[in-house]
C-alpha cells in the first residue's frame, strides 16, 4: 500500500496550536460557568421573592370550606326550602390514561349527551392546578351511581362525589315568594366576595333566596393544607370552620299559600294575603307558578324557552310586578279622601239618574247599573260599588287631591321590606301625565280615575298592603316575608318608613268600613252571594279592570282572543272588621266581574285563617263552584 | 502503519525530565482530578439522598455504581493511549454496528429504542459508548494528518461524526445525539480549525435550523416551545420548566436546607433525583449550594484541560481536551436546563443525577484523560 504522507506534519505548531485552543476553551468555559452562575444569581437572588410566593403556592393549598345553606321554613316551621345530598361525577385528568376511550365509557354507562363532554372540557382545561377534579355531571340518579359502581375498575380517576343541592318540596306554589338558586354565573362572580364564595356554587337568583342570600349563605371557612403535586392532602396547617347560613322563618303560612294557589285552580291570577297588625305576608301566590327545583340542577334550554314562551307567563310574578287597573276597589280610598279632604259628608245623598255629566260637557259617564241607584250616600255607594257617586268624588276632589291620597297607603311606590323585583305602579297625576306623556291633563280623565280605570296601575301585594293599612285604621306597617332570620326577629310593625294614615275624624273609619262590610253581607251588595253563612264581619270591594289592549308578541286563536280580553276580577277585603287578621288582594285575570269571581276566594281564604278546622264548612269553595252571576262591578 | 510503531512506546520507565516516577504516577492517576472528583461524586451523593426523597436505597445504589464507575476509570487509566489508539477503530465500527442492530431492532419493536439488551445479561446503551468512540475517531483520523486540518480531512471527519449521529437522532434522542456531535467537533476546534471554517459553519448551522425543525418529532418541537414559552402550557409541557425554576428561586441565597425543600420532597419537580437534581440543589443549598458544586466543575475542567496540555502527543492531546469540554458541556447544558435558559433535554447533571451508565462513561473519560497524562514515553515523537 503505497501511503501518502503529509508533506509535513508540524508537532511543536500542533501543541502551539492546541495550548491556545484549549486557553481560549477554558475562557469560554469561564465565560459560560459566569454565565450560569448570574442566571442563578438572577433566580435565587433578584427573583427570590417571586419564586418564593410560587413555591408556597405550590405547596400550601387554601381549601375553601363553603358552609350549608340556611334552611327556609314557614311561619309555622313547615320546610319549604332544605338541602338534599346529591352526587356528582367528576374526573382526575391526571389519573385516566385515555380521556377520550373514558369519556366514550362514561357516555354508554350514563347516556351523556356532547353538551355535556364539551362542558367537560372546558372546565378540564380551566382548572388551576393539575389533579383537581373538574365536573363532568351533576346530580346522578342512584342507577347512574350503580352502574358506576360496577364499572369503577376500568374507570380510574372517575370519581362520585357527595354534595348538597337546593330542594323545594312545594316547588309551585312556593316558586315566586322563595324564588330559586341556581349555578353562579360569570357575571354575578365578578361582583361576588371571591373569598367567601370560593366553595361555593349556587346563589340565590330571585326571590327569597335573593333577597336573604347573605343570611342564607352564612360565611365560608377554610383550611390550608400541605399537598404534594398529585393534590394530595398531606397534613392540614390552619383550619377556620365556616359559619353556616342562617334558617329562615317565613310569614307565609304554607296552607294558605296552597290554598290560595289552589283556589286559582290554573286560572292566571294572583292573591296576596296581609296580618294587619304585623305586616306579615300571610299568603303570595302568582299563578301559574313553576318547577323551582328545575333551575337548581340547571333547567334544559327546551323546557326553558317554554317556560318563556307560554302565554300564561309562569316565570312572571304577577303579585309584585304584575300591574292591573285598580278598579273599582279605589272606592273606599277615595271615599276616605273625599271626607278627608272635607268634600262629603258621610250623610250626604247624591241622586244617581244612572251616568254623571260634567258642567259645560255633553258627554256622558255612566253607572255601571244603566238606569242609576237613585240616591246614593256613601255607605250605599261603596256596598253597590256606584260610579255616579265616585265621579262625583273625584269631580269634587280633582285628580292631585285624590292621587295625594292615594300615594299614603303605599300605591305609586315600593314599600315592602323585602320582596324582589317589586314594582311601584303608577299613580296618576297632572304632574305624572306631564313628565310622561308631555299632555295636560283632562276632567274627563279624573272622572275615569275616580272609578280605577285610566292610568292606574296596581300590584296586586299594593293592593293588599293598600288594605292592611285601611284594615289598620290608618296604621302603616310594612309588607314583609321574613319573619325571623336565623334567631333575630324582623320586627314588626316598621313604623318611621312611611307615616301612619290619619283622619280628622276617626268614625270616618267606621263609615267606610260599614259600606265595605254591605258589600259583603248588605241587601244589595255586590258580593252579597259570598256572605252566605259567614260566621265573622267582614269588609269588602270587588273591582272589575278594564283589559284595553293586549300586549305586544302574543299569540292567539280566537277563542283565546276572546278569553283574554275579558276583565280582570278584584276583590279585596279584611276580616273580622273590628279586629283584623287578615287583609286580602286577589285578580283573576281575564275572569270578568270582581265580585263573582274573586270575592269567593277572598272568602275562603278568610274561611281558612279565622275559622278553626271544626267551624270551617268550606261553603265559599262551594259558593267558587256555583259560578253565580252577579251584577256590579 | 510502520512510523507509528516506532513512534510509540508504552510503559516508559520515567518522565521525559527523567525524574523518579511518583506513586501516582505508577497508578496512573492524577490526584488532583481524582480528589475533585471524588469531592463532587460525595457531594453528589449527599444532594441525591435527598432528591430521592431520603431513599437510602436509591443513595447506595449510586454509591456502587460510583464505585464500578471508579473501577472502570482506572482500569482505562492502564492503558496507554497507544493501546486506546489501537482500539479506536474497533471500538468505533462496533458502536456504528451496535446502533445498526438497536435500530433494527427499534423496527421491530415499537417507539423509542435506545437500548440493546441480552436479557438477564446485560443491558447496555450503544449511544453512550459513541459520546467516547466519536471523538475518540476523529482524534485518531486527525493525528495522522497534517493540522491545522485541511478541507478534505473535515469532510472525512463529518462523516465519522454524521453517521453515529444520524443514527442516534433516529432513535430518536436528539439530546445524546447533539453531544456526541459537540464531542467530535470539540476534537475538530482543538486540531485548530481555521476561524473561517469555524464562521461558514456557524453560518450554515444557522441556516439549517429550520430543516431541523422540520425533521423534529413532534414531541421534540412542543419542548423547544415550550422552552420558549412555558406559561403555554403550564400544567403540560410548560410544568417542568416552572416548577423547576421555582426550585430554584426559591431556594435563595442558603437554600431551605437539606431534605426540606418543598418543591422536591412534594414531588412538583419532576424527574428530581435525575434530570433535574440541579433544581433539588438550588432549592435545598440555595445559591451558595449551587455556586460551590459550578466551582467543582470548574476546576475539574481547569485540571482536565491542563493533563491534556500535558499529553505526550496530539491524539492524547486532542482527546483529553474533548473528554473534559465534554464534560462541561454536559454541566452547562443541564443547569442550563433546570435554571431555564436551555430547552429541555435529557442530559444529566454530571456525577450527581441517579444513573449507572452516565457515569461509568464519564468516568471512563476521565481514565483515559489520566492515561493520557501518565504514560509518557522515553522518546519524544
Amino acid at each position: 500500500m503505497r501511503k501518502r504522507r503529509d508533506p509535513i506534519k508540524d508537532t511543536a505548531r500542533e501543541v502551539r496550536v492546541f495550548r491556545a485552543r484549549s486557553l481560549l476553551a477554558a475562557l469560554l468555559v469561564l465565560l459560560m460557568a459566569g454565565g450560569l452562575g448570574a442566571r442563578l444569581f438572577y433566580l435565587q437572588v433578584v427573583e427570590h421573592d417571586v419564586f418564593t410566593t410560587r413555591s408556597e403556592k405550590n405547596r400550601v393549598r387554601v381549601e375553601p370550606l363553603p358552609p350549608t345553606r340556611g334552611l327556609i321554613y314557614d311561619r309555622q316551621g313547615k320546610l319549604v326550602a332544605e338541602n338534599r345530598p346529591t352526587y356528582n361525577l367528576t374526573i382526575v385528568r391526571e389519573r385516566v390514561q385515555d380521556i377520550d376511550a373514558t369519556l366514550d365509557r362514561l357516555v354508554d354507562i350514563l347516556g351523556l349527551d356532547e353538551t355535556q363532554v364539551d362542558a367537560f372540557r372546558k372546565r378540564s382545561r380551566q382548572r388551576q392546578r393539575p389533579y383537581q377534579p373538574a365536573l363532568l355531571m351533576s346530580d346522578l340518579n342512584e342507577r347512574q351511581i350503580a352502574r358506576l359502581a360496577v364499572n369503577r375498575y376500568r374507570l380510574p380517576g372517575v370519581e362520585v362525589e357527595a354534595q348538597w343541592l337546593r330542594h323545594y318540596p312545594t316547588p309551585k306554589i312556593m316558586s315566586h315568594v322563595l324564588g330559586y338558586v341556581g349555578r353562579i354565573n360569570e357575571e354575578e362572580l365578578a361582583s361576588l366576595d371571591s373569598g367567601n364564595y370560593a366553595g361555593t356554587h349556587f346563589i340565590g337568583k330571585t326571590g327569597i333566596e335573593k333577597q336573604y342570600e347573605k343570611a342564607l349563605h352564612g360565611q365560608a371557612g377554610l383550611r390550608k393544607v400541605e399537598t404534594n403535586a398529585r393534590g394530595r392532602v398531606l397534613r392540614e396547617l390552619e383550619r377556620t370552620p365556616p359559619e353556616p347560613g342562617k334558617d329562615l322563618t317565613l310569614t307565609i303560612d304554607t296552607r294558605l299559600q296552597k290554598m290560595a294557589y289552589d283556589l286559582l285552580d290554573g286560572r292566571r291570577g294572583s292573591i296576596v294575603a296581609i296580618q294587619p297588625q304585623t305586616g306579615d305576608i300571610l299568603a303570595m301566590v302568582s299563578a301559574p307558578g313553576f318547577d323551582s327545583n328545575e333551575f337548581v340542577t340547571g333547567i334544559s334550554y327546551k323546557d326553558y324557552q317554554s317556560l318563556q314562551e307560554n302565554l300564561d307567563l309562569p316565570l312572571f310574578n304577577r303579585a309584585v310586578r304584575g300591574q292591573y287597573p285598580i278598579g273599582s276597589t279605589i272606592k273606599p280610598f277615595e271615599a276616605l279622601a273625599a271626607l278627608q279632604n272635607g268634600v262629603v259628608t258621610p250623610q250626604e245623598v247624591i241622586y244617581d239618574p244612572g251616568y254623571y255629566k260634567l258642567p259645560n260637557d255633553s258627554r256622558h259617564y255612566r253607572n255601571w247599573l244603566r238606569w242609576g241607584h237613585g240616591r246614593v250616600d256613601l255607605e250605599r255607594a261603596l256596598a253597590v260599588s256606584n260610579n255616579t257617586y265616585f265621579y262625583t268624588m273625584a269631580h269634587r276632589l280633582g285628580i292631585d287631591a285624590l292621587s295625594s291620597f292615594m300615594y299614603k297607603f303605599g300605591f305609586g311606590e315600593v314599600t315592602s321590606l323585602d320582596v324582589q323585583g317589586a314594582s311601584s305602579g303608577t299613580v296618576p297625576s297632572r304632574e305624572w301625565k306631564r313628565e310622561k306623556y308631555g299632555q295636560v291633563w283632562y276632567p274627563g280623565e279624573t272622572l275615569s280615575a275616580g272609578i280605577g280605570q285610566g292610568y292606574w296601575m296596581v300590584t296586586p301585594l299594593q293592593l293588599a298592603t293598600a288594605e292592611a293599612t285601611l284594615a289598620n285604621r290608618g296604621d302603616w306597617v310594612r309588607p314583609h316575608l321574613a319573619k325571623r332570620v336565623g334567631e333575630t326577629s324582623v320586627e314588626p310593625p316598621f313604623k318611621n318608613t312611611k307615616p301612619d294614615v290619619k283622619l280628622d275624624k276617626d268614625v270616618w273609619w267606621d263609615d267606610v268600613f260599614n259600606g265595605m262590610e254591605k258589600v259583603v253581607s248588605g241587601r244589595e251588595g255586590t258580593a252579597r252571594h259570598i256572605g252566605k253563612g259567614l260566621k265573622y264581619d267582614m269588609a269588602g270591594k270587588s273591582g272589575t279592570a278594564q283589559v284595553f289592549s293586549l300586549g305586544q308578541n302574543q299569540k292567539y286563536d280566537a277563542d283565546e282572543l276572546k278569553e283574554r280580553l275579558r276583565d280582570h276580577a278584584l276583590f279585596t277585603a279584611f276580616a273580622p272588621v273590628d279586629d283584623p287578621q287578615i287583609a286580602i288582594a286577589v285578580i283573576v285575570e281575564n275572569a270578568g266581574g270582581g265580585s263573582s269571581h274573586a270575592a269567593g276566594l277572598a272568602r275562603a281564604l278568610a274561611d281558612e285563617w279565622l275559622l278553626s278546622d271544626d267551624e270551617n264548612t268550606h261553603q265559599a269553595e262551594e259558593l267558587i263552584k256555583e259560578d253565580v252571576e252577579v251584577e256590579g262591578t | 502503519m510502520k512510523g507509528l510503531e516506532w513512534r510509540r512506546f508504552s510503559r516508559a520507565p520515567a518522565d521525559g525530565m527523567g525524574r523518579k516516577r511518583s506513586l501516582w504516577s505508577r497508578l496512573h492517576l492524577d490526584p488532583w482530578l481524582l480528589l475533585l472528583l471524588l469531592s463532587l461524586m460525595g457531594a453528589g451523593l449527599v444532594v441525591l439522598y435527598s432528591a430521592s426523597g431520603m431513599s437510602l436505597a436509591v443513595t447506595l445504589g449510586q454509591a456502587s455504581r460510583f464505585g464500578v464507575a471508579l473501577l472502570a476509570m482506572f482500569v482505562i487509566a492502564q492503558f496507554a493511549p497507544d493501546t486506546l489508539y489501537r482500539w479506536t477503530p474497533l471500538a468505533y465500527c462496533l458502536g456504528v454496528a451496535m446502533l445498526l442492530a438497536v435500530e433494527i431492532m427499534g423496527d421491530m419493536g415499537m417507539g423509542a429504542q435506545r437500548w440493546l439488551e441480552i436479557p438477564g445479561v446485560v443491558r447496555f446503551q450503544p449511544s453512550e459508548l459513541m459520546k467516547l468512540a466519536v471523538p475518540m475517531m476523529v482524534a485518531a483520523y486527525l493525528y495522522k494528518r497534517s493540522l491545522p486540518p485541511s478541507m478534505r480531512d473535515l469532510l472525512v471527519c463529518a462523516l465519522i461524526i454524521g453517521v453515529p449521529v444520524m443514527m442516534i437522532m433516529r432513535q430518536p434522542d436528539l439530546g445524546t445525539s447533539l453531544l456526541v456531535a459537540c464531542a467530535a467537533v470539540f476534537v475538530i476546534f482543538l486540531a485548530g480549525l481555521s476561524w473561517r471554517v469555524i464562521g461558514l459553519l456557524a453560518v450554515l448551522l444557522a441556516s439549517a435550523l429550520p430543516l431541523l425543525w422540520f425533521n423534529m418529532h413532534e414531541y421534540q418541537r412542543q419542548r423547544v416551545l415550550t422552552f420558549l414559552n412555558p406559561e403555554s402550557d403550564p400544567l403540560g409541557a410548560g410544568w417542568n420548566i416552572i416548577q423547576s425554576k421555582t426550585a430554584i428561586g426559591s431556594g435563595g441565597v442558603f437554600g431551605k436546607g437539606w431534605g426540606l425543600g418543598t418543591q422536591s420532597q412534594l414531588e412538583f419537580l419532576p424527574e428530581r433525583h435525575t434530570d433535574f437534581i440541579g433544581a433539588v440543589l438550588g432549592e435545598e443549598w440555595g445559591l451558595i449550594g449551587m455556586l460551590v458544586f459550578l466551582a467543582l466543575y470548574v476546576l475539574i475542567v481547569g485540571r482536565g484541560l491542563f493533563l491534556a496540555n500535558t499529553a505526550q502527543d496530539t491524539y492524547g492531546r486532542l482527546v483529553g481536551g474533548s473528554i473534559v469540554l465534554t464534560f462541561f458541556l454536559y454541566v452547562f447544558v443541564n443547569i442550563g436546563m433546570v435554571s431555564g435558559i436551555l430547552p429541555i433535554v435529557g442530559v444529566p447533571l454530571p456525577l450527581v443525577s441517579f444513573g449507572g451508565t452516565s457515569s461509568v462513561t464519564l468516568l471512563v473519560g476521565f481514565g483515559i484523560l489520566m492515561s493520557v497524562h501518565t504514560h509518557r514515553r522515553l522518546l519524544p515523537r
